[in-house]
């Protein structure tokens, strides 16, 4: 019966030395995948229309979005406010907006750039349709009205 | 002196360095991949532009008002059914199509419409309006325009599915995937342009 003689011997310690390799390992794929908001939002988070049809948009570094919403700061007022870069504009900074955006660019890849707008769901058409006139002035006619997947619309 | 062994250095910290960046890395990054819909505006028109005459049933009008209420063809309707009567619209096929580069389409031998002379000519002619009002929301906006895409990928999905036996959506994605593949490039450009998508946005009506 020496087996229940024994001493009894303290747990061996769990081997944490792999734990830095997995943490690493984490570490290096969020690294990747991050991408830093740029951008300050000015207006309140625009809540984005859904819709089935959709489709993503590729090469990031091509796109330049204008968000549309209500402004954070009550002392400009209720109504649809537009935000380029950090600051709330009006229809007409768009044109500079786009130059401004173009200018970062080589020539050969203006024509796949592409504009996305971010409207909250409850801001108006008019508004909309005001950068879209500029948007055309410029030439800058891919447009994207960003929404948000949907399987199937529940009817 | 006696030689000393250089002491190993104390890798202990070095998991919390780690978590201290992911979680960093953690907090700040976002997932989001921007989606949306996709539009082509039109060019802007030089100063003495004549629009051209559009025959009255080749257009399918559809007006949104300011209290997001829907008219289709001078009639209500609920958005739940534009896209059954946008399809109906698009498919209708009564008369001949249009002529590119000096080469009649002819008719619509794939259509499965009514073939209603009243109707749309052709998926080819067949021009959507969106009309909507300044202060028309815009998510019911968004609505409409997604209700009438669906209305064509239903169709273009029939069309490949009827020719291919794929649909057009799986032969969208393996085209994307495989961009020099000559075969997919003719049947997604034949199914394209078969179903081409002519939604116009009309310039919105004001109070004032």
């Amino acid at each position: 019966m020496s087996k229940f003689g024994k001493k009894k011997k303290p747990m061996p310690a769990v081997n944490t030395a792999s734990l830095p390799d997995i943490v690493f390992m984490l570490l290096f794929f969020f690294m990747v995948t991050t991408v830093m908001r740029e951008t300050d939002l000015k207006i309140e988070n625009p809540t984005l229309p859904s819709a089935t049809e959709v489709k993503k948009l590729e090469h990031k570094s091509l796109v330049s979005t204008i968000y549309v919403g209500k402004a954070k700061d009550l002392k400009l007022g209720r109504g649809d406010k537009i935000q380029l870069n950090d600051k709330i504009a009006t229809a007409e900074d768009v044109t500079a907006f786009i130059y401004n955006e173009r200018s970062q660019k080589s020539e050969a890849e203006h024509p796949y750039m592409t504009t996305s707008i971010k409207a909250d769901v409850e801001s108006s058409v008019g508004t909309i349709t005001d950068i879209k006139l500029k948007l055309r002035d410029v030439n800058a006619l891919k447009l994207s009205l960003s929404s948000r997947k949907l399987e199937e619309i529940k009817q | 002196m006696a030689r000393r062994e250089t002491p190993e250095i104390n890798a202990g910290s070095m998991a919390d360095i780690a978590f201290l960046l992911l979680i960093f890395f953690l907090v700040t990054t976002t997932m989001d991949v921007d989606s949306g819909i996709s539009k082509k505006l039109s060019e802007k028109p030089p100063k003495d532009y004549v629009p051209p005459i559009i025959k009255e049933r080749n257009i399918f009008e559809v007006n949104i008002n300011r209290n997001n209420e829907l008219l289709v063809e001078g009639q209500t309707m609920n958005v739940e059914d534009l896209k059954e009567a946008a399809v109906k619209f698009i498919d209708n096929g009564g008369g001949e199509g249009k002529i590119e580069d000096g080469v009649p389409t002819g008719k619509c031998d794939y259509c499965k419409g009514e073939r209603n002379t009243s109707s749309s000519d052709h998926p080819n002619k067949a021009i959507i309006s969106v009309q909507s009002d300044r202060g028309t929301e815009y998510g019911m906006y968004i609505k409409v325009q997604n209700e009438l895409l669906r209305a064509y990928t239903e169709l273009r999905n029939r069309l490949a599915l009827d020719k291919y036996n794929t649909s057009y959506d799986v032969l969208e994605k393996a085209y994307k995937k495989d961009r020099k593949n000559e075969e997919l490039k003719a049947k997604v450009e034949f199914v394209k342009s078969s179903y081409p998508q002519i939604v116009s946005d009309a310039e919105p009506t004001s109070a004032n």
